[in-house]
């Protein structure tokens, strides 16, 4: 069930940071093993493996990759989103500060498979130590000639916005503008960062392929259910024994994850619900956990695996009241430009907050229902899907709470 | 050109274009905010969603490319439920202050809440507040809290001017339209965002307050205030007279014209109407004899200046003709001038100062109609026609609207050949310091008073039409020349302005074939 960890192997050296310990531990040996491969057959092998995205799209990762016009004269761009924002989400971190070259030597070979020579890691502006960790790694990489021959890369750091966390919001972020989503079509993948073609992969995603390169796909796919290979690395956090970051096939339960990896249910002991993929994804309740965690046991669960933050609520935590909170930090975070979003999401908020104050009446609950439904789907980019899961499933699932705190 | 069905109806389109403009090329209207032909697409205001076959949910109509075979409607239920949603959405934080916001009456939330919302309010919480009333520059102020975040502002002054004043800072429903640091929307074509601005949040300094938009008329007519010659409409308050201090004329407005000024117009142009109205408008004929002001009736001013005509040989009568002329009346000087046999005729007359000029649309000829003077044969030396009269070989001086007192010459020079003429005679509609020195003054209707024609300097001839009467008993140039030239005896004149242009296009090879019906809206050009 936990398997062998493939992300976190290192994560136990206090150096395990750095060039050496990387080499120490097998570090490096796919490069030179993706050199001799042809760019398109990186690709296949990507693809044979099931890797989806880690950052919570779960986008087939060799499928985006063959998106890259083939050929295509200018520049291409392979764009790391290490912007980790969603709530409840922290693996990029550790794998920035405590393996780093695994990132650069997965970008090497995602870089050869599109024929990119030109890498931007978007840091989230908050991550100092990753970041002073993921930099000096740069620097030891271009030392050991790694980089600089051929492919570099670009270190950026964020400001501190949720919305630069979404593809096309770092790519505007990135290119020195406001972080707004673009419009699509074009999709980056066709006219991305400075208008260059761009794949955008999220931090664990490319620690994944120098495994893949080493080990072939077919024991990655292998790993994982018939859809999605390998494993991944779930955030715990909230009323558990252990919370922490786990790494485990995507196959395992969500029973699993909280009972056997992270120790149970604190609290009063007994779970009421759980956030399986970071704030956006839809809340399950204490009977709806047998549910294997890969992108599509969660979607048939009406819910989704995201980014596999993993924030677990015992009975005595309010669930209006948790929705509150999500509610005010999508409000907060909403980027403004598209009308629904940014309207709706702070409308909502008001009236959670009504709610929670004992001023709600009868009406509220049906109508964040109905502005979150008339609202989903209309906008530029999936943020405001991502607020309209906890918005619904939160009401649906636990109204009687809800109700509870509305005065007759 | 891909071929597309909208509604049931086939429609072909040129390659690129999207299907707003392609259901409007059908008479298909799809409401939005952020489109604006005019502009990059933002694709933000989400309300122009129409269904696509085969597409699962409505898509934003702006930015979706009209393709062949594509199966449009913009009328499904579902269609209608998303714009009643987008609607309530863009209204909840709106202060619904209509009743005291300039842009009631011609707001697009108004117009859009009345043909596609007409939901039921459910917001009962506190809207958000923002800043009102904030002037961001010279001519534009700012309500936020009316901002629909559109954002066709912060686009125009990025795109069109590339000044970049504009941004949107914050986040979420604290977003809000402000100027970077340090900036001021103080670019040439300003107030154009005003125009854009599909709601209130963006009103003109100028019209604030001044009268309601639904006593408004609406004249098309053409900016006299450069060589361009921009499309305008003139907006002019007769119903409510007491509104707008008093003035006719209570702004100008862009006109569309995609071969001259696309939809914009400079904040000179827009603004350079305030003569119209001004206390130094001429009303009434009158004459000046050693400094004594008496009025005259438009008999006795026009026999005297075709007296005058006859008394001196033709070479004694100096005329300087106007590029603030219309072509109608330049035609009419023309006729008087070849009745005389008149030969000094010059209508250049140096700017004090040059104009500006830029990329866009601006022209350094701050005349709209030097152009049509060019062509109508009245280009002399100006400077020669000066010193002729300084050197009391001209006699008779005849000058339209110039006041060369505020020209490029010498003041020195000007009062010499001012004061050595015996009879200056000066056409205009406002007074200035040289109609002070003439001994007959004649008024001119103003721009917006009268019909005509410009040509501007690309040679495209424009019609300017009458949006109010003029004032007292001014009367336009050519009928002033008309009823000069009966005096001297050339038979009955033209009654209109159409009817000197048809003479004029008889006569004048360059306008050739030309008529008000075939000039229309839009302008035609004169022959190369």
């Amino acid at each position: 069930m936990t398997a062998e960890k493939l992300l976190m192997r290192n994560f136990d050296r206090a150096d395990s940071h750095t060039l050496e310990a990387y080499r120490a531990t097998g570090g490096y040996t796919a490069w030179p093993k993706a050199q001799a491969l042809d760019p398109a057959a990186i690709v296949e092998e990507i693809k044979q493996s099931n890797l989806r995205g880690l950052g919570g799209a779960g986008f087939p990762t060799g499928t985006k990759w063959s998106f890259i016009p083939k050929n295509h004269a200018g520049p291409v761009y392979l764009v790391i989103n290490a912007d980790e924002g969603e709530p409840g989400t922290f693996k990029d971190r550790y794998l920035l500060e405590r393996d780093p070259h695994a990132l650069i030597e997965g970008m090497l070979v995602a870089a050869r498979a599109i024929r990119s020579a030109r890498g931007f890691v978007y840091i989230r502006g908050e991550y100092v130590e990753p970041w002073r960790r993921f930099a000096a790694a740069v620097r030891e990489a271009y030392d050991a000639g790694y980089l600089g021959r051929g492919f570099d890369v670009v270190v950026h750091r964020g400001a501190g916005a949720y919305i630069c966390g979404e593809e096309t919001g770092l790519i505007a972020s990135l290119e020195g503008k406001k972080g707004w989503p673009k419009l699509k079509p074009p999709f980056p993948a066709i006219k991305g960062a400075f208008g260059a073609p761009t794949i955008v992969n999220n931090v664990e995603t490319i620690c994944h392929v120098p495994h893949i390169i080493n080990r072939g796909a077919a024991w990655f796919a292998a790993l994982g259910t018939k859809t999605q290979g390998g494993t991944r690395m779930y955030s715990v956090s909230g009323r558990v024994k252990r919370p922490g970051v786990y790494e485990a096939s995507v196959a395992i339960t969500l029973r699993q994850l909280i009972y056997d990896l992270a120790g149970g249910v604190t609290g009063n002991g007994r779970l009421k619900a759980v956030v399986p993929g970071g704030s956006s994804a839809a809340i399950l309740r204490a009977d709806e956990i047998d549910v294997t965690l890969d992108v599509d046991g969660l979607r048939n669960a009406g819910t989704m695996a995201g980014s596999a933050g993993v924030i677990v609520m015992d009975e005595t935590v309010s669930i209006p009241e948790a929705l509150m909170v999500v509610a005010r930090f999508y409000a907060h975070e909403s980027c403004g430009q598209c009308t629904p979003c940014r309207e709706s999401t702070g409308w909502i908020y008001k009236m959670c907050h009504r709610i929670v104050e004992g001023r709600g009446t009868k009406d509220d609950l049906d109508k964040i229902l109905d502005v979150a439904r008339r609202g989903a789907g209309t906008t530029i980019c999936a943020f405001y899907d991502g607020a309209v899961g906890p918005y619904i499933s939160y009401i649906e699932k636990f109204r009687s709470e809800f109700e509870a705190l509305i005065p007759t | 050109m891909p071929k597309l069905t909208i509604n049931g109806r086939e429609v072909e389109v040129p390659a690129g274009t999207n299907l707003i403009e392609a259901a409007r090329a059908l008479g298909v209207e799809v409401p939005h905010y952020c489109y604006h032909p005019g502009l990059s697409i933002a694709g933000q205001c989400r309300l122009c969603m129409v269904d696509i076959e085969k597409t699962p949910r409505p898509t934003i109509a702006c930015n979706t490319l009209a393709a062949d075979g594509m199966v449009v409607l913009t009328e499904t239920e579902r269609v209608k439920e998303t714009r009643r949603s987008i609607m309530e959405f863009h209204l909840i934080n709106h202060p619904l202050d209509c009743p005291v916001c300039d842009q009631a009456g011609e707001c697009w939330l108004q117009i859009y809440y009345m043909r596609h919302g007409l939901y039921d309010p459910r917001m009962t919480d506190e809207k958000v507040h923002k800043p009102k009333a904030v002037p961001l520059g010279p001519h534009v102020i700012l309500d936020a809290e009316r901002c629909i975040l559109c954002s066709r502002c912060v686009r125009f002054c990025d795109e069109v001017t590339g000044t970049g004043e504009l941004g949107i800072f914050h986040r979420g429903d604290q977003s809000e339209i402000g100027l970077f640091p340090g900036q001021e929307l103080a670019n040439k074509y300003s107030a154009n965002v005003v125009d854009i601005c599909p709601v209130g949040a963006l009103t003109e300094r100028d019209f604030r307050f001044a009268v309601r938009v639904w006593y408004l008329d609406v004249t098309k007519s053409v900016c006299p205030g450069c060589a361009r010659g921009c499309n305008v409409e003139v907006h002019v308050n007769r119903r409510r007279p007491h509104h707008n201090e008093g003035r006719r004329v209570a702004r100008l407005k862009p006109r569309f014209n995609a071969d001259v000024n696309k939809w914009w117009i400079c904040d000179a142009g827009r603004y350079g109407f305030k003569a119209v109205d001004d206390k130094t408008r001429l009303r009434e004929p009158f004459r000046r004899e050693a400094g004594t002001v008496t009025d005259a009736s438009w008999d006795e001013a026009i026999a005297a200046v075709a007296g005058a005509l006859e008394r001196y040989a033709p070479d004694e009568v100096g005329v300087l003709a106007s590029p603030r002329m219309a072509n109608e009346d330049l035609f009419a000087l023309r006729r008087v001038l070849e009745r005389r046999g008149i030969r000094r005729v010059a209508f250049r007359v140096p700017p004090a100062v040059d104009g500006d000029q830029d990329e866009i649309l601006i022209r350094a000829d701050k005349n709209p109609n030097a152009r049509g003077a060019e062509l109508l044969g009245l280009d002399g030396d100006a400077a020669a026609l000066l010193a002729a009269a300084r050197a009391r070989q001209v006699k008779c001086l005849w000058i339209f609207d110039h006041d060369l007192l505020a020209s490029a010459w010498p003041e020195a020079l000007v009062l010499g050949a001012l004061g050595a003429v015996e009879t200056l005679v000066w056409v205009g509609a406002n007074a200035n310091a040289t109609s002070e020195r003439a001994h007959w003054v004649l008024p001119a209707a103003a721009w917006v008073e009268r019909e005509g024609t410009y040509t501007n300097f690309e040679g495209r001839v424009q019609r300017l039409r009458q949006a109010v009467e003029p004032l007292g008993q001014a009367l336009p140039e050519w009928e002033i020349l008309g009823r000069v030239l009966e005096a001297l005896g050339a038979g009955a004149r033209p009654p209109r302005a159409e009817r000197w242009f048809r003479e004029l296009a008889a006569a004048t090879p360059a306008f050739a074939g030309l008529s008000y019906q075939a000039i229309g809206d839009g302008g035609q050009m004169v022959r190369a």
